[in-house]
């Protein structure tokens, strides 16, 4: 294939590519989206395979042939609570790419004749990427350890934690100095591999000091991150196409991890530098806090069925104990008796951007019920009865009332505005921010203690 | 306990402290529940619906005598009062600043009586705030009272028989009432001008898509509680200028200012009566407190001066059916918090600042006025930005002035500087990859802001998947000689990767499938 097909099939991928996330903006569109995606890779793979560049086609069946095989495989049997460490570890892998594929294109024999400006800047980009990919992948391995629970959820908080990062940081870029001016192949090689190993260590550092529930932010971070990894593979290389799909995908994850940090009013350095808690925040004093009043499984159940307006807040509880089906049932069964069931999703609920949504469509809730903070909010009013699953800091009304609060100004549900909340909880424990709820203690709050699904299957039951 | 709800007995009052449902709600918090028969006919509440929600139908004197608790609307009579059980509750708008010796025959009955005006403007309280459900009610029913009585339509329309010019509606006073006439207003089609005292409820009434009248004068109108309190001689003269402006142009002026325990201001004069448009209409909802406006008659609607002026004292009592539901809803929110074991029987807590605002007389004592409340009512009241406020020097003021100005001119230069640099040493292939790059960032941002966030994990993992595309990269490299150590890293960059592109796609199209909005059979 002609350098001008390849070129031409490169920009109808691009174009795809914008096209496949473009088709997300609403469900009806995001299907034939995600085959633009498709149909976009396919071109580019197949114009890169039939270039002059590229002859060892043995070894690429084979490596595709194994790696798509994991992939399918890999996609066929995640469960849909476990979607964050998949992303998690997918991550990981576009990070561990880029730093083999920026080490051999170091490696390449072809870049050894480059001089001057172009030599230079060909190192930056090598270093650059590799550092970039191996930050990645020691992040989105450790993100996805957390996740599944190998890792304890606790931020790793190492004396002068601080000092480390900065340290690292300053290495690398005398190392970088060194690398970019040096000559030959056999001192750069070490320096790059001394790089990779710090940026390794970067990476795993970075990622032990945040704790679990600030993990929507993190895993969007590390989305944004893969995106400028390949974006710097691509400078590397030379190839636009590389750098367009790098520069979306780069994007896409800083946007969400802006509306991320937002939703929890909080400033990325903060979420990367510091958890709650930790340095400044102060933890909840202990306070007369009144007392919770509890609630049977009956009583809930006559209240969901008396009333007109029902909205369910399902939190990453909800998830741990797989009960989106239980749920699903329970709305349904509401609904025959005639009342009006919505979901109310906090943009930070869950471990994911958009973890809860996923997780209710799995269990076959329709979209058009499940409804975000903003537009709820303000119903909340006109509602009767408040299903709080598992959710406890999106739901908490310091965040409003009490200033010196350390989860202060986060924007919140504000569930107890509604005639009653019932709040499923497995104990009284305080959510990740350790903050006191003083929900549970509302007049109009009752508290159903027990396993999120459990308590949902006898709610069932009991209707 | 048992719980009595009389027949009102005042003058043209419709309402009624119960309806069916609060019944229902109350039976459920544990008590009895017993209402004078005929109690609820005026608001369209019939004895059969109360009863088939678990109300025991009495007499009058049955009713007065033998109930631990008497839920009412309008403050009782001495003879009513007299009746009630010793030691028993009452619930209603008591007036306690003008009913003194109501509150004396209460005090001798040993009487809790709680007063529905006097519930504190807190935010925990606003679900029994009677006096915002019924002032939301007045206002409503003041904008129906005057299209009644005015000649033309509200909204303005452009017929085959000529053009209408819609009508101009002045609210003054954007308490609930005002705002609820604006809001009435504007939904007829009027177009709504509102004045207050209180520059800060400006934004509502914007935010009702009223245009709000200022005026060019600095006094803080915001007294404690969050009602208005009595303004200077010169505030109130330029206020009157304003109105006798104002008179000459709408169609239809509603007033609403009232001030706790005084009589209300007059706002409208004579000479502005005169000088408005005949066939304008005035509605007084300040008539039960002397009216606003200098010509109304309270309890009655008359012509004068051409204009109608309306003084209905019974606004609410108007619209009896809906003003009975919010008054009852209020009271069953204050029973529900007055009965916290849900066992039928009532607590009064006077630690509780709702319940010691309310409390009028308690064990033979009385005990209004209760001590004033900690801070006025809604935030406005410390001002937000003292702290930034602190006497800034000159220097600052000018920064401030300038910076929204100065600022994006600052960054378009270091910009263009950074990029005149990069221009001058970098090769121009580099570049044109950085062209590249730069519009794809903005393409990127552009298209993600329209994710909606229903589909954010999608998202990530199509972003994932595209991110695969690395695997170009590792392609490009895999081919050479098969054992050398680039070749080698190459293809396992190859196997990974691929597990991105297949898997991330994969996932992502089997996530979508789930997506199905309701209604849809699949």
């Amino acid at each position: 294939m002609s350098s001008g097909l390849i070129t031409t099939a490169y920009i109808a991928a691009g174009i795809l590519f914008i096209l496949a996330l473009g088709g997300l903006s609403n469900q009806e569109t995001a299907r034939r989206g995600n085959l633009y995606g498709i149909l976009g890779m396919a071109i580019a793979l197949v114009a890169t395979i039939l270039g002059k560049e590229v002859t060892g086609y043995a070894l690429i069946v084979f490596t595709m042939g194994i790696g798509g095989a994991i992939g399918v495989m890999v996609s066929r049997k995640v469960q849909m609570t476990q979607m964050p460490e998949l992303v998690a570890i997918l991550h990981s892998f576009v990070g561990m790419a880029a730093v083999l594929v920026g080490i051999a294109g170091y490696l390449d024999p072809n870049t050894h004749y480059l001089t001057g400006v172009e030599k230079t800047i060909h190192e930056v980009e090598v270093y650059l990427g590799v550092f970039i990919g191996a930050v990645t992948f020691t992040g989105s391995v450790v993100a996805f350890g957390k996740l599944r629970g190998t890792i304890g959820s606790r931020p790793l908080l190492l004396p002068f934690r601080h000092f480390i990062n900065l340290a690292a940081i300053v290495v690398t870029i005398g190392i970088g100095i060194l690398f970019v001016g040096a000559e030959g192949t056999g001192f750069p090689l070490f320096g790059l591999v001394i790089m990779t190993f710090i940026a390794f260590g970067l990476g795993w550092h970075m990622v032990m000091a945040i704790g679990g529930a600030d993990m929507p932010v993190v895993i969007s971070m590390l989305n944004s991150y893969s995106g400028w990894a390949a974006a710097a593979t691509g400078f590397m290389l030379g190839n636009d196409l590389l750098i367009i799909a790098g520069a979306l995908v780069g994007s896409s994850g800083a946007i969400l991890s802006y509306i991320m940090c937002k939703a929890m009013n909080r400033s990325l350095a903060n979420v990367i530098l510091g958890g709650f808690g930790t340095s400044g925040g102060k933890v909840a004093e202990g306070g007369e806090q009144g007392e919770a009043i509890a609630t049977t499984l009956e009583e809930t159940a006559a209240l969901l069925k008396d009333s007109k307006n029902v909205v369910i807040v399902p939190g990453y509880g909800m998830a741990v104990a797989q009960a989106q089906h239980p749920v699903f049932e329970l709305t349904e069964r509401l609904k025959k008796d005639g009342v009006n069931v919505r979901f109310a999703i906090h943009p930070v609920a869950g471990r994911m951007p958009g973890h809860m949504n996923v997780l209710l469509a799995e269990a076959r809730v329709p979209y058009n019920i499940v409804l975000e903070m903003d537009e709820i909010n303000e119903d909340l009013e006109e509602t009767d009865a408040v299903l709080v699953i598992g959710a406890n800091d999106i739901v908490n009304p310091s965040a409003l009332e009490d200033p010196n609060s350390p989860i202060a100004g986060m924007p919140v549900l504000e569930v107890w505005n509604a005639g009653i909340v019932v709040v499923l909880k497995r104990s009284m424990a305080t959510g990740y921010a350790g903050v006191e709820n003083p929900l549970f203690f509302k007049d109009n709050t009752r508290m159903l203690f027990g396993d999120a699904k459990e308590t949902i299957t006898g709610l069932l039951a009991a209707i | 306990m048992k719980i009595g709800i009389p027949r009102e007995t005042y003058d043209e009052e419709n309402r009624v402290a119960a309806t069916p449902e609060s019944v229902k709600r109350l039976i459920r918090l544990g008590y009895d529940v017993s209402v004078e028969t005929g109690a609820g006919e005026a608001a369209g509440f019939f004895d059969d619906a109360l009863e088939s929600a678990g109300a025991v139908l009495t007499g009058a004197a049955a009713v007065w005598s033998g109930s631990d608790i008497i839920l009412k609307v309008r403050p009782p009579s001495l003879t009513e009062a007299e009746q009630m059980k010793e030691g028993a509750a009452l619930v209603s708008f008591i007036q306690p600043a003008v009913n003194a010796e109501l509150l004396e025959v209460l005090k001798a009955r040993k009487i809790n009586s709680l007063a529905m005006e006097q519930v504190p403007r807190i935010t925990r309280a606003q679900k029994l705030d009677a006096l915002s459900s019924m002032a939301n009610i007045a206002g409503y029913r003041a904008v129906v009272e005057a299209a009644n009585s005015f000649g033309r339509f509200f909204t303005g329309q452009v017929t085959a028989a000529g053009k209408v010019p819609p009508a101009t509606v002045l609210v003054i006073g954007a308490g609930v009432a005002g705002l609820s006439a604006i809001g009435t207003a504007g939904g007829l089609g009027a177009v709504v001008r509102a004045f207050d005292t209180r520059p800060e409820v400006k934004e509502q009434v914007e935010s009702m898509g009223a245009s709000f009248l200022m005026l060019d004068f600095e006094e803080e109108g915001s007294g404690a509680g969050g009602y208005a309190k009595v303004m200077s001689d010169a505030f109130i003269k330029a206020e009157m200028a304003l109105f006798a402006e104002q008179a000459k142009e709408v169609d239809i002026i509603i007033t609403t200012a009232m001030i706790p325990g005084k009589k209300a201001p007059t706002l409208i004069t004579k000479e502005m009566v005169q000088s408005m448009k005949p066939g304008s209409v005035i509605v007084d909802l300040a008539a039960e407190q002397g009216g606003n406006c200098e010509l109304t008659s309270p309890g009655k609607a008359v012509v004068k001066e051409g204009v109608t002026l309306i003084g209905y004292t019974n606004m609410v009592s108007r619209l009896a059916n809906q003003s009975s539901r919010l008054y009852a809803t209020n009271l069953t929110h204050l029973l529900d918090n007055l009965t916290p074991e849900k066992n039928g029987e009532a607590v009064y807590d006077m630690e509780d600042e709702v319940v010691r605002g309310m409390m009028v007389t308690k064990a033979g004592e009385i005990t209004w006025p209760p001590p004033p409340p900690k801070q006025p009512a809604p935030k406005s009241a410390a001002p937000p930005d003292e702290a930034i406020a602190l006497e800034p020097s000159f220097m600052m003021k000018l920064w401030q002035r300038w910076a929204p100005q100065v600022m994006p001119f600052i960054s378009l230069a270091i910009g263009g500087f950074l990029l005149y640099s990069l221009g001058r040493v970098v090769p121009p292939a580099f570049l044109q990859h950085m062209t590249v790059f730069v519009l794809a960032c903005f393409v990127g941002y552009m298209v993600i802001w329209n994710v909606t966030p229903s589909l954010h994990t999608p998202l990530m993992s199509v972003t994932n998947a595209i991110s695969g595309i690395i695997v170009i990269g590792a392609l490009l490299q895999v081919s050479g000689p098969i054992l050398s150590f680039k070749t080698l890293l190459a293809a396992v960059a190859v196997l990974i990767a691929t597990i991105n592109v297949f898997g991330g796609f994969l996932v992502t199209q089997r996530m979508l499938k789930m997506f199905r909005k309701g209604g849809d059979h699949e």
